[in-house]
């Protein structure tokens, strides 16, 4: 009887990996931290489920001709499947965990007949394979297109940007009150809690995200689905499953059944998430199969095992078909030249697309960008924000900053620490050269900042202010200003400081935007040109 | 229900018989009360609709400042020593710390933690010579001692990185970084500053140590003392350059610390208030302080910037409402030379 022990033990080790998930994800921020006056890196590993996603790994490595970083250690993933098959997709993928438990609710749609109905192998699971192929294909032509659906940069995406600066404000809209009570029992009571939330699950300040809303709608339905389909994105989109899928296909564990025990009772089927027919009747369909041990656990007659080096009938490959095959094939090669039609990587560029310091140039940035929002995550100014059309089509949901929101810390590379891919190439504070007495190499530059006179008090309304000087952090500063007499609506002539700035020192980082009173359209404003990574977008013939 | 019963029709229904006279009265009784509840409800909702108000603000000039004692200078000036050693030497000279805190005070130090930047590069005040007042508040018996800015910056980083988090964490002092719901708003009665939100812990200190840090800066020259009563509000306050002068003066008679101690260990001498490189800053290894916050700024102004007090309106603007003199030769100054 130790197979039924199997699906309890999946369930444990799933728990398992979504809390380590998700605690991954909410120290995904910057949190304060003991040490002194050094440089500020991040403590834990919030890379980890990145590096261990092969498929990122493969796509990583058809577009840069190299692996970046960590992504070797997708090999303990991807290794262990060939041997063993899709255990991955049912013990560890926390968004397979979180569909597994939503499918498992309760529902109108799945009664008796009509769930082991919709747990038997279906024709259209062979979908993931086709965006598996036309993913691989795109991500060779240069586009990491399949970010949008790889699972964790799904789900860092929608939790990281939407769910948890929700569930922040949730949070927050209920102790605020309490805090400001009048009766001191409920008072301390809320400021406890607080202070116990914010060591652990809340984020030091609330952030908001630029389609904030779209992702966690987006979200919701792809786990709602599940109420009608158990795992339906998992069996019919997923492209990390469907290669997962394509790599157990000589996987030496497989599913035993004992057809001469099984009479058929269908109870195999009731909990199967991977929609694998583990039924005795019709052939085991090896590459759906999630490995989730349920059929094993339900067989009343204990004629279902998972056993090594069996000789069985089984669909062992990804039963797609050459027709399938060809149409992934095209549309992957279709899917980048459609997508960059009509945006022009040239001077079509949006004036305000700027990228998170270290950032490779825009070709290169989309053939690594997978989308997935960790930096936009740990920005501690909130920043990033995800681009709707600023990158064009193709660039759908990569990171630009915003500096109206959030400007560029002078010494912060938490980003580029962050980013899986190297879309964003690691940099040290030293390297990006915005704060440093001597140094010796280019700063990183994001744009150049530009007045707008019209709107600036002291050029525009005879007005004292400056605050941009202040918070230029170069030095010597970008921003200078020179004293100008002005005549006010009384007549009277004043002088005050009028700033300019002088390009050759400007960085683009974004602090006199972010700091200029003007809030909502602001006087002093930074646009990309200029930046360090398109040799093709500057406008000194030299720049110091 | 209706639905369902049509749906599912069942073999043997009951027949429907009249309610009984008790039923139907009770009925009525329960139907009535909820309409009256909700005509009540509603009438009272309809009483309660007012046009949204800020909450009133507050009334209070925060005044820490101790009695002038004639055989105590008012302004001493330290050379030539290590942060700790300064403030040791200037505290003792200005009476002793106890002369300032007395037990169960709670004391809220305001060091200048406005930017992202290391001690080397002073943009911030050093974080031994906050560590040195902490230690010196406990010693003077106080019941909290709070240290805590309203940076420009991020304040995760400017708090880490100026190394006063670290510093005033060892010497066991509480530090608050700034939270967006902790401000009050408070009517400050200024000429230009009329209602400002206010960091909550200012507001509630018994005690306030002004630690601010000498630093060139663009807009008025240079940033002493006053500039530092800055880091109190919230709100829009990239707003104050408008008049900065009134602005400062303002703000020096709303918030009148108990002591000033200005930190020159290291000073930034140009590309203030930010630096960032290391050409910019001089080590003076000084510090000044003192009981008169406007004497403060005119001696510090003159002394290292050859800055007239013409040359900073805001310190006659204070003068003129009695928090202090330009005349800082007038007053008995302190002058001691360690090492």
């Amino acid at each position: 009887m130790a197979g039924s022990r199997l699906p309890k033990l999946r369930r444990v080790s799933q728990i398992f990996f979504l809390i380590v998930f998700t605690a991954l994800l909410v120290f995904t921020s910057l949190r304060p931290s003991p040490g002194g006056s050094g440089d500020i890196h991040l403590r834990a590993p919030v890379r980890l489920f990145f590096e261990w996603d092969p498929l990122v790994a493969i796509a990583n490595a058809l577009a840069g001709h190299a692996l970046y970083r960590g992504l070797l250690w997708s090999l303990l993933i991807l290794l262990p499947t060939m041997f063993l098959g899709r255990f991955f997709c049912g013990w560890i993928c926390p968004m397979g965990t979180l569909q597994h438990f939503v499918g498992n609710m309760p529902s109108e749609s799945k009664r008796g007949k009509q769930r082991i109905e919709s747990n038997r192998y279906k024709r259209w699971q062979t979908l993931k394979y086709v965006v598996l192929i036309a993913g691989l294909v795109a991500a060779f032509f240069g586009s990491m297109a399949i970010g949008w659906l790889d699972p964790f940069s799904l789900l860092v995406r929608s939790v990281g940007l939407a769910i948890l600066p929700a569930f922040n404000f949730a949070v927050r809209a209920v102790l605020t009150p309490l805090e400001h009570s009048h009766i001191t029992a409920i008072k301390v009571t809320g400021e406890t809690l607080h202070s116990i939330l914010q060591a652990t699950v809340l984020d030091f300040r609330q952030t908001h995200f630029a389609q904030g809303l779209v992702l966690g709608i987006l979200f919701i339905v792809i786990l709602a689905a599940s109420l009608k389909t158990t795992r339906l994105w998992c069996r019919s989109i997923c492209p990390l499953g469907a290669l997962l899928g394509a790599a157990s296909r000589f996987s030496i564990l497989g599913l035993h059944k004992d057809l001469e025990k099984c009479n058929n009772c269908n109870r195999c089927l009731l909990n199967c998430q991977g929609g694998d027919d583990p039924i005795g009747t019709a052939p085991w369909h090896k590459a759906e199969c999630l490995m989730c041990m349920n059929c094993v656990g339900a067989c009343p007659d204990h004629s279902l095992t998972f056993k090594f080096f069996r000789n069985e009938k089984e669909v062992s490959s990804p039963n797609i078909g050459r027709r399938k095959a060809i149409t992934g094939l095209a549309a992957g090669a279709a899917i980048v030249p459609l997508m960059r039609a009509n945006t022009g990587l040239g001077k079509g560029r949006h004036d305000r697309l700027l990228r998170p310091p270290g950032s490779l140039d825009e070709s290169d940035f989309l053939s690594r960008c997978i989308r997935c929002g960790e930096c936009m995550k740990v920005c501690p100014n909130n920043s990033l924000h995800p681009t709707l059309d600023e990158a064009g089509l193709a660039g759908l949901w990569t990171p630009t900053l915003v500096p109206r929101i959030g400007y560029c810390e002078p010494s912060c590379v938490l980003c580029s620490e962050v980013c899986p891919t190297g879309a964003i190439w690691q940099i040290s504070p030293r390297e990006k050269g915005w704060v440093s007495g001597a140094a010796t190499t280019q700063p990183v530059r994001l744009g150049t900042a530009f007045y707008d006179r019209g709107r600036c008090l002291p050029w525009a309304e005879a007005t004292e202010c400056i605050v941009c000087e202040e918070w230029c952090p170069v030095s010597p500063k970008a921003i200078y200003v020179e004293e100008a007499q002005v005549i006010d609506s009384a007549g009277i002539t004043r002088t005050l400081k009028q700033p300019r700035i002088d390009p050759s020192r400007c960085v683009g980082c974004g602090a006199c935007e972010f700091a200029c009173p003007l809030q909502e359209r602001p006087a002093v404003y930074v646009t990309s040109i200029g930046e360090s990574r398109s040799p093709s977008a500057q406008i000194l013939l030299n720049r110091k | 229900m209706a639905a369902e019963t049509d749906n599912k029709p069942e073999a043997n229904v009951e027949q429907p018989t009249a309610l009984t006279r008790r039923d139907a009265m009770l009925q009525l009784l329960r139907v009535g009360g909820a309409a009256a509840g909700v005509t009540a409800a509603g009438v009272w909702l309809s009483e309660q609709s007012f046009r949204p108000v800020p909450a009133k603000a507050e009334q209070a000039r925060r005044d820490h400042r101790m009695a002038n004692d004639p055989n105590l200078p008012h302004l001493v000036v330290v050379q030539n020593g290590e942060p700790r050693q300064l403030v040791q030497r200037a505290l003792e000279d200005l009476g002793g710390i106890k002369r300032f805190i007395g037990r169960q005070d709670v004391v809220v130090i305001k060091p200048n933690i406005a930017w992202d930047r290391t001690p080397e590069q002073a943009a911030n005040t050093n974080p031994e010579v906050v560590a040195e007042v902490v230690r010196q508040c406990w010693q003077a018996g106080a019941k909290r001692v709070i240290v805590t800015d309203c940076s420009c910056n991020e304040p995760r980083r400017c708090f880490q990185r100026s190394g006063i988090q670290a510093a005033a964490r060892a010497e066991g002092a509480e530090v608050i970084l700034p939270d967006p719901e902790q401000y009050r708003e408070v009517e400050m009665g200024g000429v230009a500053l009329k209602t400002w939100p206010v960091f909550i812990p200012f507001l509630e200190a018994d005690k306030i140590i002004n630690l601010p840090i000498a630093k060139h800066h663009g807009l008025t020259g240079v940033t002493l003392s006053m500039k530092n009563w800055y880091g109190i509000l919230g709100g829009q306050r990239n707003r104050l350059h408008q008049q900065i002068h009134q602005s400062l003066a303002d703000l020096a008679s709303f918030m009148l610390p108990t002591v000033t101690l200005l930190d020159g260990y290291r000073i930034l001498l140009r590309n203030g208030p930010t630096g960032g490189n290391l050409e910019d800053v001089a080590m003076k290894k000084t510090m000044v302080a003192g009981t008169d916050p406007v004497a403060l700024d005119a001696y510090v102004a003159k002394a290292w910037w050859n800055l007239d007090p013409e040359h900073l309106p805001y310190l006659a603007m204070a003068a003129a409402r009695g928090l202090g003199t330009v005349d800082y030769d007038k007053l008995p100054v302190k002058f001691s030379k360690l090492g």
